[in-house]
């Protein structure tokens, strides 16, 4: 099996967001692997353990997000690759990166690839689907089980609570939902051995890709952090007059009665 | 100076640690503290992980690095909130094993204890009336055949109810029939599974703080004779020995903790408002607290200077101490702050401030108290007149 994980460097669930001048503020931030990304590299080492081969993780960014990948090498990838588009890119977009992976991985032979469901930075879910479909491969996406027999492959996969059972075949692309596995974590060996395992680099120009062919085609207006939540009143009063305050506000001010 | 490749490494074992630890958060151990209960998944979660196999070399399935990763290793524990202090022992009390077992026991031992198949977290020395003063313990092994026979008592041995082996030093020659009193010490690898019942009994002390020590009975306890560790009447030597790494292990718990302290103190400080003004922002509160984090700092570095002259295998003995000594009080300094900061809150069980605070206090009198650091640099360092 060629299993190949797309990998995006987030903000830590735990970073409060900045918001100044336009951009969100990256100063002094942790970063982690995109949580749902952990799942997809979880159940890509999973599937090597049981069906031999090799994991490839693979990431677009900067020189950062090395650390991501040594993170996913130090669980049990084997390779990993980063496509720097530092120097030549500003921004990214879904149809940007989707076209650079598909660049990448248009010869590789992929087997089997697996991404997050959504990264908790963008939130679109795009990138998997339009890498496979520009790859001219099946996709399916929110997974929560994977079985792979020969070229057979059997899924579950979440439908807003429900599930959907699915049969494919490879190549695939799938995309992980949480619940597909529990992600472990780097082990002290892992960590050494990950010091040893290949990371390459490379830039738009070993992909042949050119800036104009990744000019992006979505323009952020604005970006602004959520109203405040406003602090919740405490009615007054004896019990019957605060029932009555209350039902009068649910009708006059929240209208929902 | 440390080369960049080394910190960056260093900045990994810290992030692997703290994955695991995530998920282990402050309810986690809260709820222990509440039932005395130890951290069984937890410590199982981070001797898979390998992390406690640190200091097992390679050929017998540990990772082979030095003192100064393992103490990064316990320190990031206490610095998320946790307490090495359950685990801390299946690091180091190997190392008698490692430095003065033979081949057969090394095989037979490190690889099991490096993948945690095999728990040796118990160290039994400490005797009800012989405290630091080691060589006059009591507890007596007489040789019988392919057996000793060993009777005694032993006090605050922590974490016996959660190991398989127990390192035991006592006495095969009596003191009077030795020319110097350290010697006639012998250290055994005890079998817990195999002793408890069969002339080992086994106490729980309840303390201040969770921490599952014991008080033992030794009646009669049958040791075969393979599992003496090294040559009979030179134990006090070998437990020696460890000291240095324990004083630098020990040193780095306390920076963890004084940096979880000085982290929760900094954060709730800038939060907490009152007369329409963070707390933080009086110096009553804030002085404390960047005080506490210098003496923190200060600690840190001696440590580091302990650690790395240890991995040089060159003499630390006075910087071992002095990093134990400093950063001990600079916990405990933090600690306190830390409580100030909080005010009432600080008690309260469900901001784990009181929690840390128990658990931190310990170190100024285990294992080894303050006054005994003293003692040995005015003694050994400054030459001073031996004071005890």
């Amino acid at each position: 099996m060629n299993i190949f994980v797309l990998v995006k460097r987030t903000f830590d669930t735990e970073e409060k967001i900045v918001v100044s001048g336009g951009k969100i503020q990256e100063d002094g931030a942790e970063f982690i692997i995109n949580p749902y990304d952990e799942y997809a590299i979880e159940e890509a080492i999973q599937k090597r353990d049981a069906l031999g081969g090799k994991v490839t993780v693979v990431t677009i960014g900067g020189e950062d997000a090395e650390k991501q990948l040594r993170t996913a090498l130090a669980m049990g990838a084997d390779e990993a690759v980063l496509i720097n588009t530092e120097d030549d890119l500003d921004e990214l977009d879904q149809y940007s990166s989707a076209y650079i992976l598909s660049e990448y991985l248009k010869d590789k032979e992929a087997d089997l690839i697996l991404a997050g469901n959504v990264a908790i930075d963008g939130g679109s879910g795009q990138v998997g689907p339009r890498l496979a479909d520009l790859l001219g491969i099946n996709y399916v996406t929110t997974v929560t089980s994977l079985e792979i027999d020969g070229t057979n492959v059997k899924i579950v996969r979440d439908i807003e609570g429900d599930s959907e059972v699915l049969e494919t075949s490879l190549p695939l692309l799938v995309t992980a939902q949480q619940g597909l596995n529990e992600p472990r974590y780097p082990s002290l060996p892992g960590i050494m051995k990950a010091k040893k395992k290949p990371l390459e680099e490379l830039e738009l120009d070993d992909l042949d890709i050119d800036e104009d062919d990744v000019e992006v085609k979505v323009e952020t207006v604005e970006i602004y952090l959520p109203p405040q939540k406003a602090a919740g009143r405490v009615l007054e009063g004896d019990l019957s007059a605060q029932v009555k305050e209350l039902v009068n506000l649910l009708h006059s001010e929240a209208k929902v009665i | 100076m440390m080369q960049t490749e080394n910190l960056v490494f260093l900045e990994e074992l810290r992030e692997g640690v703290r994955a695991v630890c995530k998920r282990f958060d402050g309810a986690y151990w809260r709820k222990l503290d509440e039932i005395d209960g130890y951290p069984t998944d937890f410590v199982e979660a981070i001797t898979q992980a390998g992390f406690l196999g640190a200091l097992i070399p390679e050929q017998y399935g540990g990772s082979g690095l030095g003192i100064l990763e393992a103490s990064v290793i316990l320190e990031e524990i206490n610095r998320s909130g946790g307490n090495a202090g359950a685990c801390h022992a299946q690091m180091y009390t190997m190392g008698t094993i490692l430095r003065h077992g033979s081949l057969a026991q090394k095989e037979r031992y490190l690889p099991k204890i490096a993948d945690g198949s095999l728990r040796l977290q118990a160290f039994g020395v400490t005797e009800p009336n012989t405290g630091t003063d080691t060589t006059n313990l009591k507890t007596f092994a007489k040789r019988e055949g392919d057996h000793y026979i060993v009777n005694g008592q032993k006090v605050f041995i922590s974490r016996v109810e959660h190991s398989d082996l127990m390192i035991l030093l006592v006495r095969t020659t009596p003191k009077d029939q030795c020319v110097k009193k350290s010697d006639g010490l012998s250290v055994l690898v005890v079998d817990l599974n195999e002793a408890v019942g069969n002339g080992l009994e086994v106490r729980p002390i309840k303390t201040m703080m969770n921490h599952a020590t014991t008080e033992l009975f030794i009646d009669n306890l049958k040791v075969p004779v393979e599992n003496l560790i090294g040559e009979e009447g030179k134990g006090f030597r070998y437990i020696l020995d460890g000291m240095n790494a324990e004083r630098i292990l020990i040193a780095a718990e306390c920076i963890g903790d004084g940096r979880w302290f000085i982290e929760r103190a900094t954060k709730y400080a800038k939060e907490r408002v009152v007369f329409d003004r963070p707390i933080g922002q009086n110096q009553g509160i804030q002085f404390p607290i960047a005080q506490a984090h210098i003496h923190l700092e200060a600690a840190d570095l001696m440590r580091i200077k302990a650690a790395e002259l240890y991995d040089r295998h060159q003499a630390c003995g006075a910087e071992a101490n002095m990093a134990k000594l400093l950063a001990a009080d600079a916990s405990w300094e933090a600690a306190n702050v830390a409580i100030q900061t909080y005010g009432g809150f600080g008690f309260a069980a469900e901001y784990d401030i009181e929690r840390k605070f128990k658990e931190t206090r310990l170190y100024q009198v285990a294992p080894i108290s303050t006054n005994l650091i003293l003692s040995y640099v005015g003694e050994h360092i400054l030459k001073l007149p031996k004071s005890y």
